[in-house]
């Protein structure tokens, strides 16, 4: 399918290029940052009585799942309120593209490129994830961080490196976008090949080279670029759904170990928040215990061993019922685009049941965003418990069964033949069954 | 026009492929399945509410069955609320919560505590099941019958390079 240029429409197109637009959204998101980090420090420590964890945990984290990454790929990175003060400060000012060569600032260290960084993050946040998701303490603590940690790293290294290295977040998305229908391209590569002074590249936030975009993972839409470029040679397209995965994006070693992060984690949080086991929910969130020890070792033989390892012995099932000449490291790359599709829908499948049945707390909690019993929209005291009803059981069926179709298919386009297909299919169809039981069973 | 037959034609032309499997995934959702349905019984259920856990955590009865709760908090003010059912109860430590319902629809239903009790209240869930999990077999079915059909797609493989090479 042909794409659709949205910087050619007359109603996207000046939202796209004008500055002013993204800087109204991004300053109510810094604004409203703060005071969620003040919220969750100084209001209520119970977590469904305060804004910082509903509006965090319910609002923005469901919001994230089922409307930026499914629509947009990185389209939240692009108002994200954690890197502003340190890009404005590395701009030389809040309206100001990036300044040309200027910057003295480092390279992020070559060691640590890759995602390798924030599927750990990733990782943690899963381990303290009954912590952090229900205390508003914990919750401002880690954004403060967040926000503490990616002003430092602005100050010493070049760019967005937070962003593209180190945020849990920023992974998680970066991941995803390659799934997403948005893209920005380059339109004809003589035009860019012919300028000299590669405009689009020194204002790129994120480092990135237009002309060089195969995946959008590091690409924040920004629109910089768009902006910036002589021959107004940026496109910011419209392409379906999974087109870069099924037009054989290359992954890399680490990209492989974040998807299996994101499905393990998937997993088990579903098993924490939407499970009837007690036991399971206070050893996770009793840290410090004898049984978080448990639990912590479990987690990280789940994360570490178990998923990795049905994948590993999946793949070399597959390379070996082909007598593929191929290194397994090689394979493991190379089938990993599969694990996309599998891992978006079992969280949008999870965020289903999670914000669905939470939602009514969102409401209360603008009347009282720190719970101190005020009542400013006439809303207190009005959360329901929630259910899940018929329709989103049924939609997160629809979804866990569509992507594991898409798993498939994803991973027959990146076989040779059926019989390869097979022990991937194997593990595709274990894990939606899992996520499935998980839900709904 | 172009633009919109473009968005179209593709999802025709899926249509037209896979019309066996759209009606089948059909049929998996909406016919009925032959389990045998066991008599229905009286049955009364203690359920201990404490600090995010329901003893039992997992309560399984037959399809009609009348079923008879008595909640039972052991710390805090505790509460049951039933997906489903519209069934909500509250139980003060020490003091038992009494109700009962007939369990009229099959399937798999969460209860949830309906009394904020702490920060994972929110998360403070057990789990009915009444009758057998139809709803799940069925969307187990669906993703098998999603990955058979994924599976007769034909690959582009021999378009790209080697593995090896990549």
């Amino acid at each position: 399918m042909s794409r659709i240029d949205l910087s050619q429409s007359s109603y996207f197109a000046p939202l796209l290029r004008n500055r002013w637009p993204q800087f109204l959204i991004r300053a109510v998101t810094l604004a409203g940052f703060l005071f969620t980090i003040l919220t969750g420090l100084i209001g209520s420590e119970v977590g469904s009585n305060n804004f910082a964890v509903v509006f965090v945990w319910i609002a923005w984290w469901s919001a994230l799942k089922l409307f930026f990454i499914p629509l947009g790929g990185r389209s939240w990175c692009s108002i994200c309120p954690i890197p502003m003060p340190g890009e404005w400060l590395q701009n030389g000012g809040i309206f100001n593209p990036r300044r040309f060569q200027s910057s003295k600032r480092k390279n992020w260290p070559k060691a640590l490129r890759g995602n390798w960084l924030q599927a750990i993050a990733f990782l943690l946040i899963g381990l303290f994830g009954a912590v952090i998701l229900t205390s508003p303490r914990v919750t401002a603590l880690v954004l403060l961080g967040l926000f503490i940690v990616a002003f430092i790293l602005s100050l010493i290294f070049e760019r967005r490196s937070f962003c593209l290295y180190l945020c849990p977040i920023g992974g998680f998305t970066g991941l995803y976008a390659k799934l997403a229908p948005l893209e920005v391209r380059t339109k004809q590569s003589v035009l860019c090949a012919k300028h000299a002074q590669k405009t689009c590249y020194q204002v790129c936030p994120w480092g990135q080279y237009p002309l060089a975009l195969k995946s959008s993972t590091n690409c924040g839409l920004c629109m910089e670029c768009l902006r910036v470029c002589p021959y107004d040679n940026i496109s910011v397209n419209l392409r379906t759904w999974g087109e870069e995965i099924s037009k054989g994006s290359k992954a890399t070693l680490d990209e492989t170990f974040l998807g299996l992060m994101m499905l393990t984690t998937a997993l088990a949080d579903a098993a924490i928040f939407l499970g009837p086991w007690g036991k399971l929910k206070s050893a996770a969130y009793e840290v410090g215990t004898p049984e978080w020890w448990w639990f912590v070792i479990a987690f990280l033989l789940g994360a570490l061993f178990l998923i990795p390892g049905l994948y590993f012995l999946a793949v070399w099932s597959s390379t070996r019922l082909e007598r593929s000449r191929n290194t397994l490291r090689s394979a493991l790359t190379h089938f990993s685009p599969f694990l996309l599709p599998l891992g978006l829908t079992s969280w949008i499948a999870f965020t289903i049941s999670f914000a669905f049945t939470k939602f009514s707390y969102v409401l209360p909690v603008l009347s009282d965003p720190l719970g101190w019993g005020w009542n400013l929209l006439g809303l207190s005291g009005k959360t329901g418990v929630g259910e899940i009803s018929p329709l989103s059981s049924f939609l997160q069926i629809v979804i866990i069964a569509a992507g594991m179709f898409w798993a498939t298919r994803t991973a027959r386009h990146l076989s040779s033949s059926n019989r390869q297909v097979v022990p991937l299919a194997i593990f595709i169809a274990s894990f939606g069954i899992a996520m499935m039981w998980l839900l709904m069973g | 026009m172009n633009r919109i037959a473009r968005l179209v034609n593709p999802v025709k032309s899926f249509i037209r492929k896979n019309w066996f499997s759209i009606v089948l995934a059909t049929g998996i959702f909406w016919l009925p399945l032959p389990f045998p349905e066991k008599p229905p019984q009286e049955r009364h259920i203690r359920i201990e509410a404490s600090a995010y856990r329901f003893i039992p955590e997992e309560i399984f009865v037959n399809a009609g069955d009348q079923i008879t709760i008595e909640l039972v908090s052991t710390d805090v003010i505790h509460g049951l609320s039933l997906d489903g059912y519209s069934l909500v109860m509250r139980a003060e430590p020490g003091q038992t919560a009494k109700a009962t319902f007939t369990a009229d629809r099959s399937g798999v239903f969460r209860f949830r505590c309906a009394v904020p009790c702490g920060n994972l209240h929110p998360f403070m869930i057990g789990k009915l099941r009444v009758g057998d999990d139809i709803f799940l077999i069925r969307g187990i079915a669906l993703g098998l019958l999603g990955i058979g059909v994924a599976m007769r797609i034909p690959s582009t493989f021999s378009k790209k390079p080697h593995i090896g090479t990549l």
